[in-house]
């Protein structure tokens, strides 16, 4: 409707890329806004949890304090340090960014209220997230610094690491759905017996390695010794502050709520209800997203830092295993009668 | 000019100029990134065919796993740019045959209807049903042995890689985390027991 009043004023190719841009828009502004208040009740929960009140003093109970954190970091100066690559330097925070929001394209909020609903959809998530290294990378390299090099190094390798114990959990949704659009992927967990015909059940090993590798790929406590802040200061963004630094800050957080949406969508069944006869609906993906989120806000406030060696180890001796040997398992016992997914 | 066209030429602009980037650029880092620009704009185009699992998986593979080893191994070096630049030009004859040998393959490959063939390489596989399923069907039936053998020759290939640069440390003070969970208090603390002292009075040590 709104495509075909655009058509009849510019034309069917430039209102296809405004059409595209609005609806860009209307995923990627509402993902903002998550983060900015992701970013206080990390801070509540966290206040709370240690027995405090967090932020309360900008607007009624604090709700206006992630505005005023935009307002200071907007206002602070950008510091380039000496010798750096003024043209990587830069460009890092947006590599690391993009990769978090692009991501979105593919996400499925209800039933076909997804921008782009691509038959390739998971791969395409797994393709675009495996990017947001570059950020990282580049940041540290280009800062000309030590620490901010020996972070970039330490986060690189993590996320690699853990990319593949996070493929393999994929690929046993996978073959739980027989495919690869993350919308078929919802609806093959419709059974009608609401929370059993979750892939939470068949596949709950490969959700707890998902989960975790989600938090160790987001560099998110207590994987976090890309930015150990006792070891190497803060890690790939220690050069970094004003704009440039929220903008990790904003790809940080919108890479967790990536991952919690994810494994709301992939094993938790998405927009569907738990309970039969109640209606499915966007609610219930909303409900599924803040609970996964709380859990990276209750890790970070519960579990002191790994080793680094610990989080290789874990990685790739522990993870990787396990998933291939849950793929071999589940390939099984889906080709037996008594298979009851 | 249709919007695809438009789409096309923009890409293909990128691409030629990243490739010139990665050659001709005199940083490292910055040749190493300018190739990952161009493979990310490949695989715009291969979406453009209609190739989309390809295309994903060029991303998957190169952009987020090969390009980053490289820039890891990249970063790592302290080049020389100046003592790089020394010989540069005795490298010419031999590019120039590798690029006329790439450009007569490509031209065999692409340009098969101008040599009498009717056109077996076929572009945009609009096959009604989903490109990833169809691609998955062939590789799995058709060409098994082929692609089993690939995946054998690259497990072989990680062995390898793994055996011949492997080398413990001697001062490696890594311990054993089997070993490490199975420690009880017993093998660390040594209980012993004691007789009370006699309690002394305040004040004289």
């Amino acid at each position: 409707m709104m495509l075909d009043l655009l058509t009849s004023y510019i034309g069917p190719d430039l209102a296809y890329v405004g059409w595209t841009l609005i609806k860009i828009i209307c995923v990627a502004v509402p993902v903002i806004l998550c983060v900015a208040y992701l970013t206080l009740a990390e801070r509540k929960v966290i206040g709370y949890i240690q027995l405090r009140l967090g932020p309360n003093r900008v607007g009624p109970k604090g709700l206006l304090q992630p505005f005023a954190d935009v307002l200071k970091l907007l206002a602070k100066e950008i510091i380039v340090p000496t010798k750096a690559n003024k043209f990587l330097f830069v460009i890092a925070p947006m590599l690391s960014l993009m990769p978090a929001l692009a991501a979105w394209a593919v996400i499925p909020f209800s039933d076909g209220l997804v921008i782009s609903n691509i038959d390739a959809g998971l791969l395409y998530i797994m393709a675009i997230t495996s990017m947001g290294v570059y950020g990282v990378i580049v940041a540290g390299w280009a800062s000309n610094s030590k620490y901010a090099l020996i972070g970039a190094m330490r986060s690189g390798a993590q996320i690699v690491a853990y990319e593949i114990a996070m493929g393999f959990a994929l690929v046993c949704v996978l073959m739980m759905s027989g495919s690869l659009n993350l919308t078929t992927i919802v609806e093959t967990q419709r059974t009608g017996f609401g929370l059993l015909g979750w892939n939470l059940i068949p596949l709950f090993p490969m959700f707890v390695v998902y989960f975790i590798s989600g938090v160790a790929e987001t560099n998110r406590a207590p994987f976090d010794v890309a930015e150990g802040e006792s070891e190497i200061v803060a890690g790939f963004h220690v050069e970094y502050s004003g704009t440039t630094f929220a903008v990790f800050f904003l790809a940080e957080y919108a890479n967790m709520i990536l991952i919690a949406t994810l494994a709301s969508l992939m094993f938790l069944g998405g927009w569907l209800s738990p309970i039969p006869g109640i209606p499915d609906g966007f609610v219930w993906l909303a409900a599924k997203v803040t609970i996964m989120l709380f859990f990276f806000l209750w890790f970070r406030a519960t579990f002191p830092r790994y080793r680094y060696d610990q989080i290789m180890r874990l990685g790739w001796k522990v993870f990787i295993p396990v998933t291939i040997v849950w793929l071999v398992l589940i390939g099984i016992l889906m080709r037996t009668p008594w298979w009851p997914w | 000019m249709t919007y695809e066209t438009v789409v096309f030429y923009v890409l293909a602009a990128i691409i030629v100029g990243s490739g010139l980037a990665v050659i001709f650029s005199r940083n490292a880092v910055h040749a190493a990134l300018a190739l990952v620009l161009s493979f990310f704009t490949a695989s715009g185009i291969w979406l453009l065919l209609g190739a989309e699992f390809l295309a994903v998986s060029l991303i998957l593979v190169y952009v987020g796993a090969v390009m980053v080893l490289f820039l890891f191994v990249v970063m790592m070096l302290d080049i020389n740019i100046a003592r790089m630049k020394e010989g540069y030009w005795n490298y010419l004859l031999p590019g120039l045959v590798v690029a006329g040998i790439l450009l007569a393959e490509m031209i065999l490959v692409l340009g098969g209807r101008h040599f009498g063939s009717d056109g077996a390489i076929t572009f945009g596989l609009n096959i009604g049903e989903s490109n990833t399923r169809s691609l998955g069907r062939l590789l799995y039936t058709q060409y098994i042995y082929a692609f089993e053998i690939a995946a054998v020759i690259l497990l072989v290939a990680i062995v390898a890689a793994i055996g011949l640069t492997m080398r413990k440390r001697k001062d490696n003070k890594y311990v054993d985390p089997s070993v490490q969970f199975l420690a009880k208090k017993e093998d660390r603390v040594r209980l012993v027991s004691m007789p009370p002292e006699p309690k002394k009075a305040r004040g004289d040590v």
